[in-house]
């Protein structure tokens, strides 16, 4: 829909993830990260910034960054400096958040996505470590603002992208991809909800040919959907006021999640000046090589990577393949049941009917009710012609409500299917010769038929008959 | 009161059953009372003081001390922050500020078995050459010149420190030097000052005015003492990232005044025909008497001297700025209510800084603004950078350097220059060596003309704080000042 509106515009889309480092401790201090704990109880004398505290580097979310850089295909470097970015806000107790400028410790890099004409390649510029600040609560009384510092101080990753995106579709992709990588690096937990990893999306259009348009940043998106429709109500609002001859103020902008739109938050000329310079209370951040390369070691298998071996290993097909990859949790659920199993069967089982549980009971993988153990044993009982696919689903919705295991559900309720032919024979036959009629309105070349006479029979078999077996005895009967 | 009261000698005194912790923290907390009027101590902490030397005796009797100087009272800069002692850095802003923790330096020194006196009258946020920024009035000079009964600034920022100590308020005392505030006062006071090599103390627990140039230090009546508190405070601490891993030394035990053979470079830089003949003459007589003792003299060139103060004047305020944010309103200190959150902002920084903070706060934030930066504050590094090249030059040549520690002695309260730049000049010796991190030790030489003290100083490579000991070691036994100041206060 956006394509018909904006057919003779570019969109250009950077985006700024900030993702929350998994860390047990926060960036400078050793205070816990835990999420919804009790307002204020995981605060350090460093986290509200008492006279005379100073901050100490988190090594751990060191190495959580160079992780994710190195999981971005980036450069790390091996000198990087905070600094100091100066405001005042109730929330930022230091009246300065520490953040890195000019030296970040991750420069350029990049992740690929799957977009309607293929591959594509999305540069990151950066990754760069900085604190986060504390929450205003404005809701908790009529005439002050409480401030829980809890958040103060964790370590956030903010990675910045280039200018790359051109669909809202695209820019999702990104933020997955991402989202996905650090996921499996175990640097981010990716937990949108709960704020872990939020996006701010730039947007500008222009016409093929001409100069590049004026941005508006889209500040704090933690969704997927919120990203999609910020950027298809931002671009349709910048286009139509290109159309009108206005123009586009360069701003920043807070979108509305109730009402799809969003609004002028500030302009450029409101902008703070944030008197960025080195924080002298830090040392420039210096890296070695053997660390590095050490911390390369430790790299798990990467989305791209194990995309690429299931599609040689399991003869997946790239759709598929992306699929089951884009989760960590659910590429290894995939591989528990796709051993020694028919990968082709496998992904039907996976990315169908688990799926579409999963949906409607509104669950991550993680906490799915069928294992992948009685996922493997569902699929072995369609594998050896036991059960019928029709009844393999009514064996997985008992799995999920009772969590019995599939053969047990097999016998309890008799499910076990007839792969006799001379049972299935005699079946057809007595269907046939019932019918006399219709068989003969068949023969004259009544082919929808056919299927009547299979269900007559799998009637007949209380669902249990093997319905291949039916289908060629009864092909072969009726082309007598 | 014995005048000859040290670190060293209490020490043995203590030891020796001659005196108790107890009857020498009466003594002191009396003379503080007694000296009310030279405003030296923000707080005086009574009763905690007396129950700590009752535990340092009980310590002393069960053979169970700390250290050796166990016992001995000591007075502390309103900038350390000190668990359940009112700590305020002589601001209106922390007037109210009581902290729950305890500095790294007084944790050390308690940890030696020192005892706290009281928290002692500084320039506000350490900001000031004559302790007349504080928000609890000036302190006064113990030292009056003999041509005139008008008080003298004690000098600052640790003026209280430095006052204290001339004054036998305390035997000992913790100041902080950021661009000279414990050389300068120490120079006005005739007491030895000693700032360390930036990373040698840690900074945890200090309020902080500007962090690449603060370090904390002692003032102190002699050299050994010096070494002595330097010994205790010192050392590496993992809550200070820059603070330095280089091992400490035993400073006090290896103090040895030989200086055969060393180098001492005099930068022709701070030669002005406006110093004093008196401290010109100081200046120059110690450099013989070193000579004599057998030192070479060097002639040595510290070329982008007179650059380091409009290049401190600009990264100090700079840090500070930002130093500075945290004293909000909104989590401790002062808070002026305001209409909404900006108007408190407002109205609690206007009441609760003074002139000078502000206009430092001002400079800060003027010279980091965008636009401005480069023309400031990255100049303003590059000529720290030329000073520290300056120094590692100098250092390549000579072992130590001796330089006056101030352009003048000590002025009359009332004549303190209304030009804001012309206050700054009393640290023009001193400024540099805090942009270059050294260490750096300010001695009384000699009196003038007036009989007030005249302060020399020595400044060594980074980390050679022995090397700077023994000189000004050497210095002092040879010319053995034994000045003190008329105690008017008690008349």
């Amino acid at each position: 829909m956006v394509a018909q509106m904006i057919e003779d515009w570019n969109l250009v889309i950077g985006i700024e993830i900030h993702a929350q480092v998994n860390s047990k401790s926060k960036l400078f201090s050793s205070s816990p990260t835990d999420f919804g704990s009790k307002p204020n109880s995981q605060v350090s004398l460093i986290d509200a910034a008492m006279p005379g505290m100073l901050p100490v580097i988190n090594k751990f979310c060191i190495e959580q960054a160079v992780k994710s850089g190195i999981g971005l295909n980036a450069k790390i470097n091996k000198k990087s400096i905070f600094d100091r970015k100066n405001y005042f806000y109730q929330d930022l107790p230091q009246g300065y958040q520490i953040s890195q400028y000019k030296d970040p410790i991750v420069g350029e890099g990049f992740v690929e996505i799957e977009t309607e004409n293929g591959q594509k390649k999305i540069g990151v510029e950066r990754l760069h470590l900085e604190q986060d600040a504390g929450k205003s609560l404005h809701d908790q009384d009529p005439n002050f603002t409480f401030v829980d510092l809890n958040r103060s101080g964790i370590a956030l990753m903010e990675i910045v992208s280039k200018p790359d995106m051109s669909s809202p579709e695209e820019a999702v992709e990104y933020v997955r991809k991402v989202r996905s990588i650090l996921r499996y690096l175990g640097t981010c937990d990716g937990n949108m909800e709960q704020g872990s990893l939020r996006a701010d999306v730039n947007v500008s259009v222009n016409k093929p040919g001409n100069e590049l348009g004026t941005r508006c940043e889209i500040k704090n998106l933690n969704s997927f959907k919120f990203i999609h429709a910020a950027i298809v109500y931002e671009a349709k609002r910048q286009i139509k006021l290109i159309e009108q001859g206005e123009s586009v103020n360069q701003e920043t902008r807070l979108f509305n999640t109730q009402s799809g739109e969003t609004r002028s938050m500030r302009s450029k000329e409101d902008a703070h000046d944030y008197r960025y310079f080195p924080d002298p209370d830090l040392l420039p951040l210096t890296l070695d090589d053997d660390w590095i390369k050490g911390l390369q070691e430790t790299i798990p298998e990467l989305p791209d990577q194990i995309k690429e071996r299931f599609i040689n290993e399991y003869s997946l097909s790239s759709y598929d393949a992306n699929i089951i990859v884009s989760d960590k949790a659910t590429s290894k659920y995939f591989e528990d049941v796709v051993k020694n199993r028919n990968p082709k069967l496998v992904t039907t089982w996976v990315t169908g009917e688990l799926f579409s549980i999963l949906n409607k009971k509104n669950l991550i993988i993680e906490d799915s009710p069928i294992t992948s153990k009685q996922l493997g044993e569902l699929v072995d009982n369609i594998e050896n012609g036991k059960i019928s696919n029709r009844q393999a689903k009514e064996v997985l919705e008992e799995m999920c409500e009772s969590g019995k295991g599939a053969l047990e559900i097999i016998d309890e309720k008799g499910l076990s299917q007839i792969s006799d032919e001379n049972e299935i024979e005699s079946l057809v036959d007595n269907v046939l010769n019932s019918n006399p009629e219709n068989v003969k309105k068949y023969k004259n070349g009544k082919d929808k038929l056919f299927g009547f006479f299979v269900g007559e029979a799998m009637k007949l078999s209380k669902g249990k008959a093997n319905p291949k077996i039916v289908n060629d005895l009864i092909k072969k009967k009726l082309s007598q | 009161m014995k005048d000859s009261y040290t670190l060293k000698s209490l020490a043995v005194l203590l030891e020796n059953n001659k005196i108790s912790s107890k009857e020498l923290t009466s003594e002191y907390l009396k003379n503080i009372e007694n000296g009310k009027d030279l405003n030296c101590y923000n707080t005086i902490s009574q009763e905690k003081a007396l129950i700590d030397a009752e535990k340092s005796d009980e310590r002393r009797k069960s053979q169970n001390l700390r250290s050796k100087y166990d016992g001995i009272p000591i007075g502390i800069k309103d900038l350390f922050c000190t668990k359940g002692v009112a700590t305020t850095a002589s601001s209106k802003i922390l007037s109210n500020f009581v902290p729950n923790y305890e500095s790294t330096v007084t944790q050390n020194c308690d940890d030696a078995g020192l005892i706290s006196l009281g928290k002692l009258n500084c320039d506000e946020f350490a900001m000031g050459s004559t302790n007349k920024t504080s928000f609890f009035g000036s302190v006064k000079n113990p030292w009056k010149s003999v041509n005139s009964d008008n008080e003298l600034v004690p000098g600052g920022s640790s003026g209280g420190s430095a006052a204290a100590v001339s004054g036998d308020l305390c035997v000992a005392s913790l100041g902080t030097d950021t661009g000279g505030s414990i050389r300068q006062p120490a120079s006005f006071t005739g007491t030895v000052g000693l700032k360390p090599s930036y990373g040698r103390v840690s900074r945890w627990g200090i309020v902080a005015f500007a962090s690449s140039l603060d370090q904390a230090g002692p003032i102190t009546k002699t050299v050994e003492d010096a070494a002595i508190l330097l010994d205790i405070i010192s050392g590496h601490d993992e809550k200070d990232s820059t603070s330095s891993v280089n091992p400490k030394e035993n400073y006090y035990e290896n103090l040895n005044s030989d200086i055969k053979g060393m180098k001492i470079g005099i930068p022709k830089e701070f030669r002005s025909d406006k110093l004093p003949a008196s401290t010109q003459k100081s200046w120059d007589e110690c450099a013989n008497l070193l000579k004599t003792n057998g030192a070479e003299i060097v002639d040595i060139s510290l070329p982008h001297t007179m650059s380091a103060l409009p290049a401190y004047y600009i990264i100090a305020p700079a840090e500070a700025s930002s130093n500075l944010a945290r004293y909000d309103g909104v989590r401790y200190g002062l808070r002026v209510k305001g209409n909404d959150l900006i108007d408190m902002y407002e109205k609690t920084r206007s009441e609760g800084f003074g002139d000078e903070v502000k206009r430092r706060i001002l400079i800060g934030t003027y010279v980091l603004s965008s636009g401005y930066y480069d023309a400031y504050y990255i100049k303003a590094q590059k000529i720290r950078s030329l000073i520290k090249s300056d120094y590692v030059e100098a250092f390549k040549k000579v072992d130590a350097i001796l330089t006056p520690s101030t352009p003048s002695t000590a002025f009359e309260i009332a004549n303190e220059p209304s030009d804001p730049v012309q206050n700054y000049l009393n640290d023009i010796f001193t400024v540099p060596v805090n942009l270059a991190g050294l260490p750096g030790i300010s001695i009384p030489y000699a009196n003038d003309e007036n009989n007030l003290p005249i302060g020399l100083q020595l400044i060594t490579n980074s980390f050679e704080e022995q090397k700077l000991l023994n000189v000004a070691k050497n210095i002092e036994e040879t010319i053995n000042y034994s000045e003190t100041p008329e105690k008017w206060w008690l008349k």
